[in-house]
């Protein structure tokens, strides 16, 4: 692992423990917040996956009826019949947040709250099957909302776990190991020049010494 | 107050119309693109769309995939059902796991 181009200084040290540790209680944090949102973003996914069967299915009938409709009612009809819809929809948005991820609610709100308003036309000239197509499209459009819903969701927390799962994995395995290389080299540095100016003491006083006792004997 | 939009071919999608959502009848990618690029800007909070029209303009989608809104989320059209809705699900699970853990 790579040493860090820092000084061997006490200074240095005691700013790389301070670092040490945070990066550790910063790993910790990171790696609880990616394990939680991964169980959340699981159970999303799984209701996404069964949601977006459904809906796929409830479509592809509702399509085939609405095929059957334009074979025996003419184009121009369809497009009159549902040229200028009475039922009007809107959304409002509230966001929830989830592991600092905002995550979108939908509501959904109507103009008209009777549930026949779909029909926007006389019965006289479209088929039946039309009527049976909207009705079958107008049934799963909760579900059509709430897929929507989960699976923005689920696009939001994929992005935001792929991005923490890299810092994890950053601090995990360069920061963290670069800083504890550091520490070790600088305190091995360290003990290494206490070592040598102890070893030079020693010896200056051992000379010391020799000095002192070679000028007694001259001098005796 | 956010709007619901459809796009894709007529056939698809007229039959949303009637249920109060605003549909847009078009079957280019170019034009398509443009189309998309507009109802993101102009407060529609989720975006329908065929699967055939969104293979024309996946890149265009690609952008607003990490954006809060809008929610585009692609539904099968009358030529059936390409796979192509269940495989951005699992486009979700291979970036968040790392591989396709569901199949």
């Amino acid at each position: 692992m790579a040493r860090l181009n820092v000084n061997p200084t006490r200074m240095e040290l005691t700013n790389l423990k301070h670092k040490l540790t945070t990066a550790r209680r910063g790993h910790k944090l990171l790696k609880d917040k990616r394990d939680e949102l991964m169980r959340q973003f699981l159970e999303l996914i799984r209701e996404n996956q069964t949601l977006r069967k459904e809906v796929e299915s409830a479509i592809g009938s509702a399509n085939m009826q609405m095929a059957v409709a334009g074979c025996t009612v003419p184009k121009e009809v369809i497009d009159t019949a549902l040229m200028l819809p009475k039922q009007e929809m809107s959304l409002s948005i509230n966001e929830k947040n989830v592991m600092s991820v905002m995550i979108p609610k939908y509501s959904v709100e109507y103009k008209l709250s009777d549930p026949n308003s779909i029909y926007s036309y006389g019965y006289s000239d479209t088929s039946g099957d039309m009527d049976s197509a909207i009705l079958s499209l107008s049934e799963i459009l909760p579900k059509l909302i709430r897929l929507a819903e989960v699976e923005k969701s689920c696009q939001l927390m994929a992005a935001e776990i792929e991005k923490t799962r890299r810092r994890v994995n950053a601090l995990e395995y360069i920061m963290i190991p670069g800083y504890e290389e550091t520490i070790r080299y600088i305190t091995m540095k360290l003990d290494e020049n206490e070592r040598s100016t102890i070893t030079r003491l020693m010896k200056v006083k051992d000379m010391m010494i020799a000095e002192n006792l070679e000028a007694r004997h001259q001098s005796e | 107050m956010y709007k619901i939009a459809v796009m894709g071919d007529r056939e698809s999608i007229y039959g949303f119309a009637a249920l109060g959502m605003t549909t847009f009848v078009t079957d280019d990618g170019e034009s398509a693109a443009g189309t998309l690029k507009k109802l993101a800007h102009n407060d529609y909070g989720i975006i329908y769309i065929t699967e055939a029209l969104a293979a024309k303009i996946q890149d265009e989608i690609e952008k607003y995939r990490f954006e809060s809104t809008p929610a585009i989320i692609l539904i099968p059209g009358v030529s059936g059902n390409t796979g192509a809705g269940m495989s951005d699900v699992n486009k979700s699970v291979e970036k968040a796991v790392g591989s396709n853990i569901l199949k």
